[in-house]
Parts: structure tokens; C-alpha cells; sequence
């Protein structure tokens, strides 16, 4: 177990390393370093000694090599750097944001886990093909909506027409509500199909019919032997989905004008804040690797196969075969 | 496909297998199978009205985009300010905006830039996507671990913050948003022709290639290729859908064309601040978004459904 969790940890760190490599290369090793993209389009009045002193102050006027190195040098001590429109650091912009995001994830990822995974089950529980069809029909619908259109169609109904919810505002448990619903249509049906899927898998397995046959009623079957069994395939796409949230809310929280980090790179990226983006993609890739790796930790806890048969491979790529549904689920 | 290669072991189900001794016979008997398979076709699509209806939907969307004024005459930028925030009406299908704009030509004319974006993004992805799965799975070894780690990494990175990172290095417009889009898209691409490719190369039709003499690019390009392309053809029309939704709210926060232009997400956005009066404003291109990606989802699982038929 002890080794299981090392190497877990090993390939974490790793994987870091590697997203922070990724992000350096896509946002500084382009063409067009920060401050040409900053001062550079309409930049008359900037002299190009100006522009050669503010690169100097940044440290883009070294070789790529030396800024990676001495980037990643900070980075391993916590300091992100500082954005390049305020000149506060970019740590604090990220911490003073996530709180807010925070709430409105959870809140969906709650609704989409209690309405996708509801969905599922009884769309495969019940008998009528006509009433399971519809059901299943669903899930693809909610991810084919744009959320963004969603959530004006929301504040129009239950701010405007039915003024029960807040339609712009970070203000109290009220103004959580719309956001959250907006955040968990994509997510809830990318939770539905991977459950229903996996739900029908297992209900043909051999051992279903073991415990019909000896005398287990269809809902013990349904709940208590399939649904315990299809719901580890769906825990391993869990950094998917809370990756799903994260980039979902900078279209929430662009729609119903909230502060958090889906604002700060909304504004970031508008402004083209170089540092603060690759904070954020940092942010992200580490939030998705905590997630992993946790997940790594209790998988062996709930099916205790994984370490005993020794595949370190299967359990080690949790966005292995899953990982396809991120396509649709990601946008 | 025919009985021929059923009965072949060896058979490379797209290897030319017309011999010059009987051309004349075997071209009649393929004219009539590929009647008779259209027929059949036809008439599968008839039966599957959801399909059809996602059919006749991404065939408006076409003309809609290579040939707008079949569709809509009127100028999508020029309004008649007398006419502004009517609803909709059998003058104005979708009403119009607050400059009097009809939403309808507006959305119509739209229609060329997102799908263009998102064509342009699937295709990035794919061709990108593919090389690389491709050459991973093809040469193996030390190029392989280092591409699929490479992937792994980049699924790690949720894809609309992957398109935001490159749309502030490549900057704003309708073709950056699109190149964006299709490079976050890449790594997925990749790993599906990688997994293809390795179920391809060990196959006995490889193989005999290989022992015929064929050089290793010649095998990739006439062999591994065309059979290893299904599922990334399948995953491509998903793709697409997707594409267009990840273009439209790229275009939706304002990363695309400036104003005036009317791509669909932001025809959305333009709406926003007339919510609670006009309702069409945002609805209407809302829901032709929402249609386009179901289309491309319903066509997308029609041909993985003849794939699957077919093997």
C-alpha cells in the first residue's frame, strides 16, 4: 500500500511538473512575449527602449531556457509571479477567487450528481423501453445546450418573469442557486451517461443473475449489487468532472457577473495577463491531480482487487478508457 | 463489404482488388451492390426520423454557411432602426435587434463563421491528433511513451482553459479561437488513433505488407491509415458538435471577431442586456447552437452504428 501511494504521488508531482512545462511553452515560448501583447498594438506613444526596460523588469529579455529555469525556481518556492495590468501577485488574485468558485462547484457538482445519478438509475431501473428511452435521451440533450445560453434562459424565468433568485451578484445562499444549476447541466449529464452506462454493464454480469436467483428483489439488485459496482468506473472520471466545473464557471460566472476565478480569467485572458493565466492553468491541473490522486487513495479501499492483482496501469490512467467522454463533457 | 473478403484471410478490406482479367464483370456486380446498398441506406434513414431530421438540420446549416443568401437576402450588418426589438413575426422569423437588424439574416449569415471556426478546429485537431497517434503508435518505443505522456499531461488541463492559454498567447478572432480550439483537442484525438493503430499493426494484412517489401511509410499510409481512420471519423462528427459549442462560448466571452460580426455565441451575447424585454434575442441563436451540436451528435452515433454493424 505504502509503495501503491509513492508511486501515486511520484506520477503526481510529475504530472505537475509537466503542466507547468506546457503552460510556459504556450504562453511565453509563442511569438509574443507579455509585454508586446500588452503595450503592443497600438503602442505608438511607447518607445521601444520603454518596452526593451519593462521586458528587462519582467526578465523576458533572457534566453527561453534561463526564464523557464528561473520561473520554475520561483514556482517551487510559491510565487507565481505578478500580473502584468495591477502588479499584484498572482497567488493572492487566485486565492481571494477561489472561495466564491468554490461554492458555486459544490453546489452543482452536488445537483449534478444527485440529478445525473438519479437520472441514471431510474432510467435503467424502469420496465417501459418508451419511458427508459426518454430518459436516456436526456443526458446528450443537456450536454449538446450551451451553458451559456442556459444560464440567460434561467435568470430570464426565475430573476425577470418569477422574480424568486438574483440575477447577477455574489450575495448570500440566493444568488448560488442559478449558478450552480448552470454548472451542473453539463456535468450532471456527463454523470448520467457514464452511470447508465456502466449501470447496464453490470446488470448483465454474471453475479446479477446469481443474486436474482437466489431470491434478491429487483431494487436490491438494482442498488444495492449493480449500483455499488457501476459507481467505480464513474468515481474514476471524478477529475473530469471537476475540471468540467472549473472551466464551466468561467461561462457561469461571466454570465450571472459573480466574482471567482472564472471572472479573474475571463478578465485575465481579455486583457491577456499572461502571468495570471498561467496561474490559473496551474491552479487547475494541480486541483485535477489532488483530485486523482485521491482518488487513487480510496479506490483500493472500495475494490480491493486493484492492489492485490498488481496492474499498476489499469488504476494508474484514471482518465484511461473513460477518458473519452471528456469531449463532449469538457465544452 | 463483398464475400470476397470474408473468405480471405489475408484480406486488407481496402486493398484494390480489381485484377485486369475480369474488370468488365466485377465493375457491373459492384454497380449493383452499391445500388443496392444506397437503397438500403435510404430506406435505414427513413426509418430513423431522428436522424433525418439531424440530417435535413446540418443540410440547412451548409447552405446557411457556403451560400447565405439562398436562405436570407437581406443584409445582416444594416437595419432599419424603425423596426428595432420587434418579436418574431412572418417579416422577421427570429424579430429583430435593437438597430432594427433582422435576428434571422443575422444568424444566418453567422452561420459561415462558426461553422468555418469549427470546422477549422476539428480539423487542427484531427490532422495534429492523428500524426501523433499515429507515429506513437506505429513507431513505438521511446516516441510513444514520450507522446502518450505528453497527452496525459494535456488532459489534465480542463480544454477551455487549455483554448483560453492559447487564445492569450495567438490573440483574439474567429480563426485564433479556432486554432485554439482544435489544438485543446488534440491530445483525445490522439490517444484514439493510437489505441487504433496499435489493434492495426499486428494484424496478419500488415504483416504480409511488411513481408511483401512495402516501405514502412507506404504500410503506414496505404494500410495502417485507412484502417485505423473509423473510429477517428466517428469522433470527428463529435467533434464537430463539440467544437461548435467551445466556439460559441469562446465567442460568447468576446474572443472572436469584433462587433458587428454575427457569430452565433456572440448574437447571444448581444442579446443580454435586452433579457427581460426581447427573449428572442438570445433564444433563437441559443437554440440553433443547441440543434447544430445535437445533429452532429445523432449523425455522429448513426456512424459509428454502421461501423459497428459492419464489422
Amino acid at each position: 500500500m505504502t509503495r501503491y501511494l509513492a508511486v501515486r504521488l511520484a506520477q503526481a508531482l510529475g504530472v505537475l511538473w509537466a503542466a507547468y512545462t506546457v503552460s510556459f511553452v504556450v504562453l511565453y515560448a509563442l511569438p509574443g512575449d507579455p509585454v508586446s501583447l500588452l503595450y503592443g498594438g497600438d503602442s505608438s506613444d511607447i518607445s521601444p527602449e520603454q518596452l526593451a526596460a519593462v521586458r528587462a523588469e519582467y526578465g523576458l529579455d533572457r534566453p527561453l531556457p534561463v526564464q523557464y529555469l528561473t520561473q520554475l525556481g520561483h514556482v517551487l518556492q510559491g510565487d507565481l509571479g505578478t500580473s502584468v495590468v495591477n502588479g499584484r501577485p498572482v497567488t493572492d488574485l487566485v486565492a481571494e477567487a477561489v472561495p466564491p468558485t468554490a461554492q458555486i462547484a459544490a453546489l452543482g457538482l452536488v445537483l449534478a450528481l444527485v440529478l445525473g445519478g438519479g437520472l441514471a438509475i431510474v432510467a435503467t431501473y424502469v420496465r417501459s423501453r418508451a419511458l427508459s428511452h426518454t430518459l436516456l435521451s436526456l443526458p446528450p440533450l443537456g450536454v449538446a445546450i450551451p451553458s451559456f445560453w442556459f444560464g440567460l434562459t434561467l435568470v430570464q424565468w426565475f430573476s425577470f418573469t418569477f422574480p424568486v433568485f438574483p440575477a447577477v451578484g455574489n450575495k448570500g445562499f440566493a444568488s448560488l442557486v442559478l449558478p450552480a444549476i448552470t454548472l451542473a447541466l453539463p456535468t450532471g449529464a456527463l454523470v448520467a451517461q457514464m452511470l447508465s452506462r456502466s449501470l447496464l454493464g453490470t446488470l448483465h454480469e454474471p453475479w446479477a443473475d446469481t443474486a436474482r436467483a437466489k431470491g434478491a428483489g429487483r431494487v436490491r439488485v438494482h442498488l444495492r449489487h449493480a449500483l455499488r459496482n457501476a459507481a467505480l468506473p464513474t468515481l474514476t472520471v471524478t477529475g473530469l468532472v471537476i475540471g468540467g466545473l472549473l472551466s464551466g464557471a468561467v461561462v457561469t460566472e461571466t454570465v450571472f457577473s459573480r466574482a471567482g476565478l472564472g471572472r479573474l480569467t475571463a478578465t485575465s485572458v481579455g486583457a491577456q495577463d499572461v502571468p495570471v493565466v498561467q496561474g490559473i492553468v496551474l491552479f487547475a491541473a494541480t486541483v485535477y491531480v489532488l483530485v486523482n490522486l485521491l482518488v487513487d487513495v480510496l479506490y483500493p479501499l472500495l475494490d480491493p482487487r486493484i492492489v492485490r492483482v498488481r496492474r499498476p496501469r489499469a488504476a494508474a490512467a484514471p482518465t484511461g478508457p473513460a477518458g473519452e467522454p471528456a469531449l463532449v463533457g469538457a465544452a | 463489404m463483398t464475400a470476397v473478403d470474408a473468405l480471405t484471410p489475408l484480406a486488407d478490406p481496402t486493398a484494390d482488388r480489381s485484377a485486369p482479367g475480369d474488370a468488365g464483370v466485377r465493375g457491373r456486380d459492384e454497380d449493383l451492390v452499391a445500388r443496392h446498398v444506397w437503397r438500403g441506406r435510404l430506406a435505414d434513414v427513413l426509418r430513423r426520423p431522428g436522424l433525418l431530421v439531424a440530417l435535413v438540420w446540418a443540410g440547412l446549416v451548409l447552405v446557411a454557411a457556403f451560400a447565405p443568401h439562398v436562405l436570407a437576402s437581406g443584409d445582416p450588418l444594416t437595419g432599419v432602426p424603425a423596426d428595432k426589438l420587434q418579436g418574431p413575426s412572418g417579416s422577421h422569423w427570429f424579430g429583430t435587434d435593437q438597430l432594427g437588424r433582422d435576428l434571422f439574416t443575422r444568424v444566418v449569415h453567422g452561420t459561415h463563421l462558426t461553422l468555418e471556426a469549427a470546422l477549422v478546429a476539428v480539423g487542427v485537431g484531427l490532422v495534429v491528433g492523428s500524426l501523433l497517434g499515429l507515429l506513437a503508435g506505429f513507431v513505438g518505443g521511446v516516441l510513444d511513451d514520450v507522446v502518450m505522456r505528453t497527452v496525459d499531461v494535456l488532459l489534465s488541463i480542463p480544454s477551455l482553459l487549455l483554448s483560453l492559454a492559447l487564445i492569450t498567447a495567438l490573440g483574439f478572432g474567429t480563426i485564433n479561437v479556432a486554432v485554439a480550439v482544435g489544438l485543446a483537442s488534440v491530445a483525445s484525438v490522439a490517444r484514439i488513433m493510437r489505441s487504433e493503430v496499435l489493434r492495426v499493426r499486428t494484424s496478419v494484412y500488415v504483416e504480409a505488407a511488411h513481408a511483401g517489401g512495402s516501405r514502412w511509410w507506404s504500410v503506414l499510409f496505404q494500410h495502417v491509415l485507412p484502417n485505423s481512420a473509423g473510429p477517428v471519423v466517428v469522433l470527428a462528427a463529435l467533434e464537430l458538435g463539440a467544437a461548435i459549442l467551445a466556439v460559441s462560448a469562446l465567442s460568447f466571452l468576446g474572443y472572436g471577431e469584433p462587433p458587428p460580426a454575427p457569430e452565433w455565441g456572440a448574437l447571444v451575447s448581444g442579446g443580454r442586456d435586452y433579457l427581460r424585454t426581447s427573449w428572442w434575442l438570445t433564444t433563437l441563436p441559443g437554440l440553433t447552437i443547441a440543434a447544430s451540436v445535437l445533429a452532429a451528435g445523432r449523425i455522429s452515433r448513426a456512424l459509428d452504428g454502421d461501423r459497428a454493424g459492419a464489422r
